[in-house]
């Protein structure tokens, strides 16, 4: 042991003197999504959300191949509230409808509002957002206050005014639910790009791309919103399981889709008559729902926990 | 305080026990990927009333060492070997009951951050209350005053019915040493005490410390990234390198004759003893010529460009419409010739970053004039602004923040040669190449992430892409504060070398008055927005004609070490 005064060098060949600063070249290069990416390949909730949006998707896309029974078709009032059958495995409906079928091809509706409504919310409420948030000062104020305004809207009342406007009443259809949706429901995606794209705009790249002589906006387009996208697409597959749950709202209370267009929120409105006698006729587009937004909302979370920037390595 | 006793130790020679003593400590880190160890066989001994300071780079282990000795290792860390001696007791497994009777009033510590180490939301006599609470002292309001006033806060007794915002970052580091040493801790561990704060509050700081402790006796364990700044203030210094202690001994001693070759490195590139070296050398009538970064010849006085009269105003809001004049930059000029570095140098809040962002026309200036190559810049159209661009760039401070971490470094270096339309596809790749080799970087960089880069490799990218335009100023703000002793050296000589290679004109902002000796001709000291003093650099470091310039000058830790001069 080194006594008070003697002068200790521990001996070279122990720590070998490296390179000052010399590059990793052991590893693959890895950006921001393929990092994320990685992250999220080992996750088990994120595997099994995956799977079942994806068996969700085909059934949408596809419902023909897990039903020869077609939409509407053979409901006969003999079958009223009958139990399962062959061919018909969840049993009828109080018309006489296969509710196997009517769950089958209610994915279609409910999917595509999800979807389409998501789309929408994106485009207005990143583009409102980005710019006031990037641009701040008056621009910022007006859009902050617009949003507001559709913010102290609740969602079901704000869509039960809106779709007793004589031209939604008359048109009911996939897109009036779509449009009622993104309407009430951009101010939170706004909020969020905003508040992303504060934090970016000030950072150090971003000035050094505008002293390059890339343009303002230009420098939005290339460098912040890049950098601002992790929450927006944690909260656009979250809303995904939201706004299917809105749109069963809407048709459950009859504002919604049209009793056409077959559709979760119709089959468990259409359900409330049997109830008390055959209450699984309710059960099974209630699971199908749960199943969905529960998928949408377990991807949200492990997209988050990929995304998240404090656990990225330096 | 116990008396030491006296002992006679394995050397056969008396001696008094030391306070703290680590002997073949091991730490071992568990991670995603394994166990790491990020220490390994360390030791270091440590006298009652001696102060001793661990050196090292980040990433070294010299702040997981001192925290070992707290008893405060993050929760995947671990002392996997070896022993910590706190006079004669092991405590490197003791009981987390045992280290909370220790903490406080045996070992105190002072945390490297003063901005986030103080609680926001409570007073600051709270927070000096709670320590005292915790190790059963009396704690009524005249005794927080009586700590706080002893660690040099004037008025503590109002002070301490303030919140830590109210306090500017020189107190609050006052105030953590207050709440370090309040219960009179036998040790005292100072992880980097002063490393965010200007050098003359620094220096204060330091002062002080020195003076508390001593009065007190207390030992104190200092932990800095500055050979300078641990040789000035230390009796022993420890040198760690990839975990390991590679050196330990005296402070000067180490400092005139380093062993091991990682020691002698630092020696080489501490800018505070450099710039020393260059003193003494002058003292004993060695030309400068020989130490000093090649000075361009400067027959003809060609200046690139001419600050005149620059004033910047903010307008502070005060409560509801009311504004009051803030003089961010107030009546500066002065002339930057072409081929040579002109420093600004300033503590912070000296206007010395707002001059940049003007000459970058980032900011417009309220008043004043810059012209470029004798012509005015605020006249400049949008086209000739565009033009301009490519003839000045910058290089920030912050390695971390100034390249897009979503780019690749192949895009972020090719993005200034795509904005302004230079060359196709091909000729891009093999100018980013080209770059990437005149930086010292391997080409096989072309495909990573700023993420996967150290500080000291991004900023190389950093000046990579400001090269990528063949500019013919580039102003550095701060572009070298954020590195590490080594790594800062090796950036400083790379921008030596283009400079000579391309000619280029350096407008180089800093805090550092040693960094500036190594590299600038000509300084122009900046306080509270006012130039106080210009010249060449040896005039500024040799005669300083201001109050204000002599304090900075003063302040560089490690001033006043007595080095032999080398001459290469």
């Amino acid at each position: 042991m080194t006594s008070n005064n003697s002068h200790f060098v521990a001996p070279i060949d122990e720590t070998p003197l490296l390179a000052t600063d010399a590059v990793k070249t052991d590893q693959a290069p890895l950006s921001l999504w393929s990092d994320a990416w990685r992250k999220l390949r080992r996750r088990p909730l994120f595997i099994i959300s995956a799977l079942l949006i994806l068996a969700l998707t085909v059934v949408a896309l596809f419902p023909g191949l897990f039903t020869s029974v077609a939409p509407n078709a053979g409901c006969e009032l003999a079958n009223s509230e009958g139990g399962p059958t062959a061919g018909h495995p969840f049993g009828f409906t109080f018309q006489g409808c296969d509710v196997y079928s009517r769950v089958i091809h209610g994915t279609q509706a409910s999917m595509s509002v999800g979807v389409l409504s998501v789309l929408c919310v994106l485009v207005i409420g990143v583009t409102i957002g980005a710019l006031a948030g990037y641009y701040g000062g008056w621009i910022d104020s007006v859009l902050a206050r617009l949003g507001d305004i559709f913010f102290a809207l609740p969602l079901i009342l704000g869509a039960l005014v809106i779709t007793q406007l004589p031209l939604f009443r008359e048109n009911k259809s996939v897109w009036t639910v779509v449009f009622v949706i993104s309407l009430l429901a951009w101010p939170q995606m706004a909020r969020i790009t905003r508040g992303a794209v504060i934090e970016v705009r000030n950072a150090d790249f971003v000035t050094a791309a505008r002293a390059l002589g890339v343009s303002k906006f230009g420098a939005l387009v290339r460098h912040v919103l890049p950098n601002a996208l992790a929450p927006i697409i944690v909260l656009a597959t979250l809303e995904l399981g939201v706004f299917i749950v809105a749109e069963a709202t809407l048709s459950f209370l009859g504002i919604g889709l049209p009793q056409s267009i077959m559709s979760w929120g119709n089959d468990i409105a259409g359900a409330q008559a049997s109830i008390r006698t055959s209450p699984e006729i309710m059960l099974y587009p209630a699971a199908a729902l749960s199943i969905t937004v529960l998928s949408f909302i377990m991807l949200g979370d492990a997209v988050r926990d990929a995304l998240d920037p404090k656990s990225r390595q330096r | 305080m116990t008396t030491p006793e006296v002992r006679i130790d394995e050397a056969g020679t008396t001696g008094v026990r030391p306070l703290l003593e680590i002997r073949d400590l091991a730490i071992t880190f568990k991670t995603g990927g394994g166990d790491v160890q990020a220490v390994r066989n360390a030791h270091l001994s440590i006298m009652p009333g001696e102060t001793v300071a661990i050196v090292g780079e980040s990433g070294s282990g010299k702040s997981t060492t001192a925290l070992a000795a707290i008893g405060l290792l993050p929760n995947n860390g671990r002392v996997s070997g070896g022993q910590i001696l706190l006079d004669g007791e092991d405590i490197a497994h003791a009981s987390e009951q045992r280290m909370i009777e220790l903490r406080g009033n045996t070992i105190g510590m002072v945390p490297q951050d003063p901005m986030s180490n103080l609680n926001p939301v409570w007073k600051i006599g709270y927070q000096v209350r709670e320590t005292l609470r915790a190790n059963g002292r009396p704690s009524g309001p005249e005794d927080i005053a009586r700590v706080l006033s002893e660690a040099g806060l004037p008025d503590a007794k109002r002070r301490a019915n303030q919140y830590p915002h109210e306090f500017s970052g020189g107190m609050r580091q006052r105030a953590l040493i207050a709440i370090g040493l309040s219960c009179q801790p036998r040790l005292l561990i100072a992880d980097e005490p002063t490393s965010a704060l200007d050098v003359t509050v620094q220096r204060q700081i330091l002062d002080h410390l020195d003076t508390m402790t001593t009065d007190l006796g207390t030992s104190v364990l200092l932990i800095t990234h500055d050979l300078g700044l641990a040789a000035e203030r230390a009796d022993k210094v420890v040198v760690m390198y990839q975990g390991r202690v590679v050196e330990a001994g005296p402070s000067l001693e180490l400092l005139r004759n380093p062993q091991h070759p990682y020691t002698r490195r630092l020696v080489e590139s501490a800018p505070s003893l450099a710039s020393r070296r260059i003193q003494a050398a002058k003292e004993q009538g060695v030309e400068t010529a020989d130490l000093l970064a090649p000075a361009a010849e400067t027959a003809v006085a060609d200046n690139v460009l001419q600050i005149q009269d620059l004033r910047k105003v903010y307008k502070l809001r005060q409560g509801f419409g009311k504004a009051t004049d803030f003089a961010a930059v107030d009546g500066v000029s002065f002339d930057v010739q072409r081929g040579t570095t002109t420093a600004i140098v300033g503590e912070s809040g000296s206007g010395k970053s707002t001059v940049a962002k003007m000459v970058l026309q980032l900011e417009k200036p309220t008043d004043g004039r810059i012209l470029f190559d004798g012509v005015d810049t605020s006249l400049l159209k949008s086209q000739e602004l565009f033009k301009f661009r490519r003839r000045v760039q910058p290089i920030f401070q912050d390695p971390y923040g100034s390249l897009d971490p979503m780019y690749n470094i192949f895009r972020t270096i090719e993005e200034p040669l795509r904005v302004h339309k230079i060359g196709n596809q091909a000729s891009r790749e093999k100018k980013v190449r080209e770059l990437l080799d005149q930086v010292a970087l391997p080409q096989s960089a072309m495909q990573r992430y700023p993420n996967e880069l150290s500080g000291g490799q991004r900023q190389r990218v950093a000046i990579a892409r400001a090269l990528a335009l063949d500019p013919e100023v580039i102003i550095c703000d701060e572009a070298v504060s954020a590195l590490d002793v080594l790594v800062q050296a090796q950036v400083l000589n790379l921008l030596a070398d283009l400079q000579a290679n391309l000619g280029l004109t350096y407008l180089f902002i800093t805090h550092d008055l040693a960094v500036v000796r190594q590299i600038a001709d000509h300084v122009c000291v900046m306080e509270k927005g006012r130039l106080v003093e210009t010249g060449s650099t040896d005039d500024v470091f040799e005669s300083p004609r201001q109050e204000y310039t002599k304090a900075l000058l003063n302040a560089i830790p490690g001033a006043k070490l007595m080095l032999p001069p080398e001459v290469a």
